[in-house]
């Protein structure tokens, strides 16, 4: 063997070993707990009221957020690329401010300027919106965590967008909103689609930002992650495993699903190669036409 | 023959640059119409202001007699293909031809049956169904192609169009692009910097030069007779040098050029065609001498290059059969006369001036 | 339409972040200075910031050199199972962190084989620093691969085989050719890799225990005083970490834009 397939190997295995143990070997941990007492109760466990309110109550809040977040992500990526005004560069740069903030001291932050003691808490509050401890305040710590999501994964695609594809359609006929509806839309699709998953699967699992904001009101503002917690302070490993696995589950799914839904036509490679997760392309350089 | 276009004094500023300066052209119907330049030259910004992606700052464009000014550009019924294809990229070969006729509403079986026409016309046809990005580089070209001609358009307008291609690729798709433009008879216009290319291609072309046109003419015209001396240099290979009027002659070191309607103390520019350099082996055939400095093979003819006895460098040119009769080497002592030349005019974008000073052999 | 657009958005970043970043800076300081530089000097919080530094120095190594070696075998090498393994690799990102910390009890737990064995060695794993590593180490190992494997595949195998040719090893090649390409790529992944373990409190929260002055990171004393209805403690320390995530902030975009230069390929969103 040469020397180059040598180390290539054992870089190979280095590597291997290092995530089976790390990544593998829990996930099988927990998918054997699971299942140490049979299917039955797994199922039993779940239709604890506590656990499926917790279950219902996360996934609730997960579709708000991701539904506001495509929304406002949608036009903050538009505003971003598109338009040039005094700030751009700030608030582009502030883009990325939710994966650098511990996700705890988000959650300190909402509840601190929309709590009953804040100014603009006790305000929403005279109006009748209640921020803390309730169903607004969990989504708007989902809404920190994720909000990157959704523009950075369409920002790339609204630049690739060349101004060209756009002339095109009109020269052959297409009207400004047919243009956009033909051409533009379909063009961005895989990147909406990646930040509107990410942003579901974020937010189903986050804790440290909603702990703190929502509290800990069984049935009311519990969310699963914080349910898991208590249940685990509580020695229950049967009712943590089985709605972690719940939440697991419904991850691993909405990511498969997002690879089937984004995976160019007639490609086999996985998105690692290509792709981020958020779906952006590479800017590659110039290569000559015939390669 | 009827005209299809009319460009009548069209200006175009962008800020306070003024890209296109008052250009004036028709073109006929069934005519394949080249506008050459090199970049910056205005070139491509009128070919965009024919089809509606931009308007003239002044100026009238007519199509089929009709002034079109105000017809926004889905509207005008013209066929564009960029320079970079511009491809829908999420859209197979099938739907990105099929697109125009969409728009238009044809019935589905209309649009099966033209864009399977178009296809097969474009020898694409096994390729209906994949993308863009399964393409290569020439077949995405003649998939832009069939796009644009799709809904049937009234002109075709192509941005350097070969400007993305290998050097193969290209020669067959010039061919293929006369040998189309010959079979569908669309008056087309097409945009290039390769002067090769569009004399090669077009049957009359507009020499471009800083917004200005330059000349006007067919491939021949423009070649053997040029207007200016930018079209000079930039149409086919020049010997140009710079010389000075007394008595009727233009001076340059040992040359001397009759140039009678010129006056006394003018400096002139003169231009010849390397075809015109005539080179012997034979040291007294000819008046003039000078050393063989270089040989070139061209494929098919001969490159001399000559260095004369006062320096200066030209450039002769040879068919294959006339280097092989004779007998060169390099650094070998030759003679030499130039029996064409032209004086050029110096001014560009004053339109193009009508006729040479003075034309004909030196006496040898 | 076109400005309306635009104060919309500002105020959707104003009312998300501006704002309540803002907000807890100002109420950090609502007992004046001496109360701040108090509470971040307390004992607790300073042995807070200690821990999770020295977790995040731990883990910012092992997983740049894990990360490094993971990028170079999926972008260099062809093997049965790749599919499995790129998508392994994605998988902490779409697990909860209390999730983590769960399944690492599971498997160090006082019941199981390894918490036996460990615990026969007298080795604390759990309810200590161990588990907080390794728990770290989990939530951050991603970063590191998906920012370098796109960058490797960038630049091609070209330059490492013009060095193999004028005679370098695999370890010179790697480290004159291969490493100054994919360098801001690294550092753009290790520098998510700081923000996250700096900010990781989920799963450090499960594993630690929790106990005080032994297991508790600055995310985990900032919760502790948050119960214990010292505002001003927690508001305190978390300006503190906030200010470290601004420095993070741009040494982010600085490597993205050195990253987006050197290579041609663009930094990958984590």
């Amino acid at each position: 063997m040469t020397s180059h397939a040598l180390s290539g190997l054992a870089l190979r295995s280095a590597a291997i070993g290092y995530v089976l143990c790390l990544v593998l070997i829990p996930l099988l941990a927990i998918g054997v707990q699971s299942l140490e007492h049979g299917a039955g109760k797994f199922l039993e466990d779940i239709r604890q009221p506590q656990a499926a309110a917790a279950l219902v109550l996360t996934i609730k809040a997960a579709l708000v957020t991701t539904i506001i977040n495509a929304a406002f992500g949608t036009l903050s990526a538009w505003v971003l690329v598109r338009y040039t005004f005094p700030g751009r560069a700030l608030l582009n740069a502030l883009v990325d401010l939710p994966f650098a903030v511990p996700t705890l001291v988000a959650g300190l932050m909402i509840a601190a300027l929309y709590g009953p003691t804040s100014p603009l808490g006790a305000l929403l509050q005279r109006g009748g919106i209640e921020v803390l401890y309730n169903f607004p305040g969990i989504t708007l710590a989902m809404l920190f965590v994720t909000m990157p999501f959704t523009i950075r994964a369409l920002q790339p695609v609204l630049m690739e967008l060349e101004r060209d594809q756009e002339e095109a359609a009109y020269t052959l006929g297409a009207t400004a909103w047919q243009a956009f509806r033909r051409v533009t839309i379909p063009a961005v699709l895989p990147g909406l689609l990646t930040g509107i998953f990410l942003t579901f699967v974020r937010a189903l699992g986050e804790f440290g930002a909603v702990v703190i904001v929502a509290g800990n009101i069984p049935l009311k503002t519990q969310v699963a992650p914080v349910y898991v917690y208590g249940e685990i302070e509580s020695y229950n490993a049967q009712g943590a495993t089985s709605v972690s696995v719940v939440v697991l589950l419904v991850s691993f799914l909405a990511l498969m699903l997002l690879e089937r839904l984004t995976r160019p036509p007639g490609e086999r490679l996985p998105a690692i190669f290509k792709t981020s997760r958020a779906g952006r392309p590479l800017r590659k350089s110039p290569q000559p036409a015939t390669r | 023959m009827t005209t299809k276009i009319q460009v009548r004094s069209v200006s175009k500023r962008f800020g306070d640059v003024e890209v296109v300066s008052n250009v004036s052209f028709s073109v006929g119907e069934g005519e394949l119409l080249g506008l050459l330049g090199p970049s910056g030259s205005g070139k491509t910004t009128v070919l965009r202001i024919i089809a509606g992606l931009e308007s003239p700052t002044t100026g009238d464009i007519f199509l089929d007699g009709l002034r079109v000014n105000d017809v926004p550009v889905q509207e005008r019924n013209i066929g564009f293909v960029f320079q970079h294809y511009a491809l829908f990229k999420h859209m197979t070969v099938f739907e990105n031809v099929a697109f125009g006729l969409k728009i238009k509403r044809r019935s589905k079986a209309d649009v099966r049956a033209r864009v399977a026409e178009l296809l097969e016309l474009m020898g694409l046809s096994g390729l209906t169904d994949r993308y863009p990005r399964q393409l290569s580089g020439g077949q995405r070209q003649r998939v832009a192609i069939a796009r644009a001609l799709a809904p049937r358009p009234r002109v075709l307008l192509l941005d350097e169009p070969f400007g993305a291609v290998d050097a193969q690729v290209r020669q067959e798709l010039r061919e293929w692009l006369i040998r189309l433009h010959h079979d569908l008879n669309v008056t087309s216009l097409f945009v290039t910097h390769d002067q090769e290319e569009a004399m090669e291609v077009s049957d009359r072309l507009i020499v471009f030069s800083k917004g200005h046109v330059d000349q006007i003419g067919t491939p021949a015209e423009v070649y053997e007779e040029p207007a200016t001396e930018f079209v000079a240099r930039f149409i086919g290979s020049m010997n140009i040098v710079e010389a000075e009027v007394k008595g009727g002659l233009a001076r340059v070191r040992e040359l001397e050029f009759p140039v009678p309607h010129a006056d006394d103390g003018r400096r002139i520019r003169i231009g010849f065609r390397p075809y015109y350099v005539k080179i012997s082996e034979d040291p007294l055939h000819f008046r003039q001498h000078a050393r063989l400095r270089h040989i070139y093979f061209l494929g098919v003819a001969y490159r001399l290059e000559i260095e004369t006895d006062t320096g200066l460098i030209f450039r002769s040119r040879m068919n294959k059969e006339e280097f092989r009769q004779r007998r060169f080497e390099v650094g070998q002592r030759v003679s030499y006369a130039i029996t064409q030349f032209r004086v050029l005019p110096e001014d560009q974008g004053a339109g193009y001036s009508s006729r040479p000073l003075a034309e004909g052999p030196l006496t040898p | 339409m076109k400005r309306v657009l635009i104060a919309v958005v500002w105020g959707y970043f104003a009312l998300l972040l501006i704002g309540p970043v803002a907000y807890v800076c100002a109420q950090a300081f609502d007992g004046g200075v001496p109360a701040f530089w108090n509470e971040v000097t307390k004992p607790e919080a300073v042995h807070g910031f200690w821990l999770t530094a020295k977790i995040t120095l731990i883990v910012v190594v092992a997983n740049v050199a894990f990360g490094t070696a993971t990028a170079l075998v999926l972008a260099r090498q062809r093997f049965r199972g790749q599919t499995f393994f790129s998508g392994l690799i994605d998988l902490p990102f779409a697990i909860s962190p209390v999730i983590t910390g769960f399944m690492l009890i599971l498997l160090f737990g006082p019941g199981t084989i390894l918490g036996a064995f460990f615990g026969t060695m007298d080795v604390k794993i759990l309810y200590a620093v161990p588990a907080m590593v390794l728990v770290t180490l989990f939530v951050t190992f991603p970063f590191v691969v998906r920012e370098v494997t796109p960058i490797l595949q960038a630049v091609g195998t070209d330059s490492e085989e013009a060095a193999r040719t004028l005679g370098a090893s695999e370890w010179q090649t790697f480290l004159r050719v291969t490493l100054p390409a994919i360098r801001w790529g690294v550092i753009y992944g290790a520098t998510l890799t700081i923000a996250r373990a700096i900010g990781e409190f989920g799963a450090v929260l499960v594993v630690s225990g929790n106990i005080l002055l032994l297991t508790q990171t600055a995310t985990l004393h900032i919760y502790q005083s948050y119960v214990d209805f010292n505002y001003l403690g927690a508001y305190a320390v978390a300006v503190v970490l906030l200010s470290i995530s601004f420095m993070i902030l741009m040494l982010l975009e600085v490597a993205k834009a050195r990253s987006a230069d050197a290579s041609g390929a663009e930094p990958v969103s984590p």
